[in-house]
């Protein structure tokens, strides 16, 4: 007998046996649905965590100096004053540290602004000019800090984008000035935006100023500094260039053992690592449960296969008495199980596309489709359905016919 | 010609720790085109031989030769052959698909034959035409009488154009008027050629046949001749 006739009796029956194929088809649709997004949410919030701190660029060290000790009392790591301007302008030689390639030193205060009669609170850095490229930020608007600014200890600022909305509103800054304790400032430039969508990221909020300018009108150390950004050469310099400013700042400091150490360095590496292991944990939690979801969605398939199956072993028996070979019977259940897996599958790509295309706006997590999660849980929702349809339905089709028709 | 010759066949059910012994010894030659019937009351063990006879349902011991082949040489695809192109049902519960509209009931042997979709709808229009129900054709068997359904069954079995038609009470649950038309239609069959074996415990529909075979116990016992 040809497939084609048997395939035609198998749709028949699937569009005969109207409630088993639709209660079929739901449980398949939702199982592969919920698993599609859950685990298509876990990724979206790892490759967000990703983005976030791929903004803040990933090939950089972060230098802070060690802890102070006073009395007896220790205080927290960054707390010493022991990393210099000094110390920075070594390691921006190439002599020193070749694999480095752009130095920042950063001072850093909590400052109360305004600008006419609107104030605001916010970290003001005290930076040298290198700083735009070595956290690798563009400006919306004007200018960066130029050296010159540096020498001269001019009177300018830069604001990040959400401390200029906070002071201007809407409308600009440029040429405007900021009062900051008690002396005032041009603002010559504005940071576009880190890009990162984090409610508490102060990468958007602050103001720098020339640091000889801090120093002379904020009070700041000239010659301390509370953080030190290095950026490697390249990416795969990073591990070179930790070593070459361990090794350097140890000399100067005249350490010789790496626990007596009065300095840190971290990486945005160890950040990104540590982040995305969260994210991981949670993707596999997620996964977990969409897998459970599955499985009882699997198993309800099963039931109702099952039992379907049974409910037609009378239907089987006449179909063998009529002159169906037991292959015909198997091969019809075959399809009947293939084409309502496939339809219920293709369902819950299609509502899994739906949601990850809907829930980003809704909810405000992206959500990443990913082949394997669609496969897997295609294989699994339609192999239930295929071996819990197929196999009582073979074991019918070998019954002697008259037990199959008297079978109640 | 003999088409039917079984010799010495028991068939013996395991029912729980009891062995049921449905037939002890059953010796029976059929002729082509002729029209027995098998009488006897229920539990004699006639329901078995007519399975068995229609290879529904295998023997426990003996032979049985069907058109000069014994069926203990045939597997199980050679059987479905012989169920779809030598013999027609026709069932004391009709056993339509209910799914199914009258014409799609009819032509299920032709698709299993593999006859083509044009072929078999016009075979099947003309078989319900045979037994007077060319306006029902699609009709549901929920729409139809008992007596009309029946006769949906028979168009089926005719239909094929098998050499043989097996009926196991096929008035049993039909009026009286109904088993009229019934037992008109297998005498039609029966003057076209056909092989006719019914199964009753109705002595006024076993009178249709050339052959009565009683059974009881299991075992033949008695054959009376009707008709020459």
């Amino acid at each position: 007998m040809r497939l084609g006739s048997i395939l035609l009796i198998a749709l028949e029956a699937v569009k005969l046996n109207r409630t088993r194929s639709i209660l079929t088809v739901l449980g398949i649709t939702i199982g592969i649905a919920s698993v599609v997004l859950t685990v298509g949410l876990g990724l979206g919030a790892q490759q967000q965590v990703k983005d976030q701190i791929g903004a803040l660029g990933s090939n950089f060290l972060i230098i802070s100096p060690g802890s102070s000790s006073s009395g007896g009392i220790r205080g927290g790591f960054g707390t010493a004053t022991t990393l210099t301007r000094a110390d920075a302008e070594a390691l921006a030689s190439a002599d020193v540290a070749p694999s480095i390639s752009g130095v920042a030193p950063v001072t850093s205060t909590t400052q109360s602004l305004a600008a006419g009669s609107t104030t605001w609170t916010s970290q003001v850095m005290a930076v040298t000019p290198s700083w735009q490229e070595v956290r690798s930020r563009t400006l919306s608007v004007g200018s960066f800090i130029t050296d010159d600014d540096v020498l001269n200890r001019a009177k300018v600022v830069v604001l990040g984008s959400s401390t200029a909305d906070e002071l201007f509103g809407g409308r600009g800054g440029i040429g405007q000035s900021v009062t900051i304790n008690g002396s005032s400032y041009t603002v010559v430039g504005i940071l576009a935006s880190s890009g990162s969508s984090s409610e508490t990221s102060s990468d958007d909020d602050m103001v720098l100023m020339p640091w000889t300018t801090a120093a002379t009108t904020l009070g700041t150390s000239a010659s301390t500094v509370s953080t030190v950004y290095v950026t490697a050469a390249s990416a795969d310099l990073l591990s070179a260039s930790y070593q070459e400013a361990t090794a350097a700042l140890n000399t100067r400091h005249g350490i010789v053992s790496g626990d007596d150490a009065d300095f840190s360095i971290s990486t945005q590496e160890s950040i990104v690592e540590a982040a995305t292991s969260t994210d991981r944990t949670m993707t596999i939690l997620l996964a977990g449960v969409a897998a459970i979801s599955l499985l009882v969605g699997g198993i309800g398939v099963m039931n109702i296969m099952l039992v379907s199956v049974t409910e037609r072993i009378r239907e089987i028996g006449l179909r063998k008495a009529l002159g169906a070979k037991p292959d015909t019977i198997r091969t019809q259940f075959l399809m009947e199980a293939a084409t309502l897996g496939l339809l219920g599958g293709f369902l819950g790509l299609g509502i899994a596309v739906i949601g990850a295309a809907v829930l980003p706006d809704l909810i405000d997590q992206p959500v990443q489709l990913v082949w394997w999660a669609v496969a897997g849980s295609l294989a699994v929702a339609v192999g239930v359905g295929l071996v819990a349809g197929v196999y009582p339905a073979g074991r019918a089709a070998k019954l002697a016919p008259i037990d199959a028709l008297r079978h109640e | 010609m003999n088409v039917l010759e079984l010799t010495d066949v028991t068939k013996t059910y395991a029912s729980g720790e009891l062995e049921v012994h449905a037939l002890q010894g059953v010796s029976l030659t059929v002729r082509r085109g002729e029209y027995i019937a098998i009488m006897g009351p229920s539990g004699s063990g006639k329901s078995t031989l007519m399975n068995i006879l229609g290879c529904l349902d295998v023997l426990t011991s003996g032979s049985y030769r069907l058109a000069g082949r014994d069926v203990a040489d045939l597997d199980e695809d050679d059987l479905a052959e012989i169920r779809n192109k030598e013999i027609g049902f026709v069932f004391q519960q009709f056993n339509l698909l209910p799914a199914l509209p009258a014409w799609r009931n009819v032509e299920l042997p032709l698709l299993y034959a593999g006859v083509p979709k044009a072929e078999r709808r016009a075979r099947a229009h003309e078989a319900l035409a045979r037994v007077g129900l060319e306006d029902r054709v699609d009709h549901r068997p929920s729409e139809l009488s008992g007596g009309q359904q029946q006769r949906v069954a028979v168009a089926r079995a005719l239909c094929g154009d098998p050499a043989m038609i097996l009926a196991d009470e096929p008035t049993g649950n039909l009026d009286s008027h109904s088993t009229e038309d019934v037992l008109n239609l297998l005498d039609e069959l029966h003057a076209g050629g056909r092989t006719i074996v019914l199964i009753t415990h109705e002595a006024e529909v076993a009178e249709r046949a050339e052959r009565v075979i009683h059974v009881r116990d299991g075992l033949i016992a008695e054959t009376d001749r009707v008709a020459a």
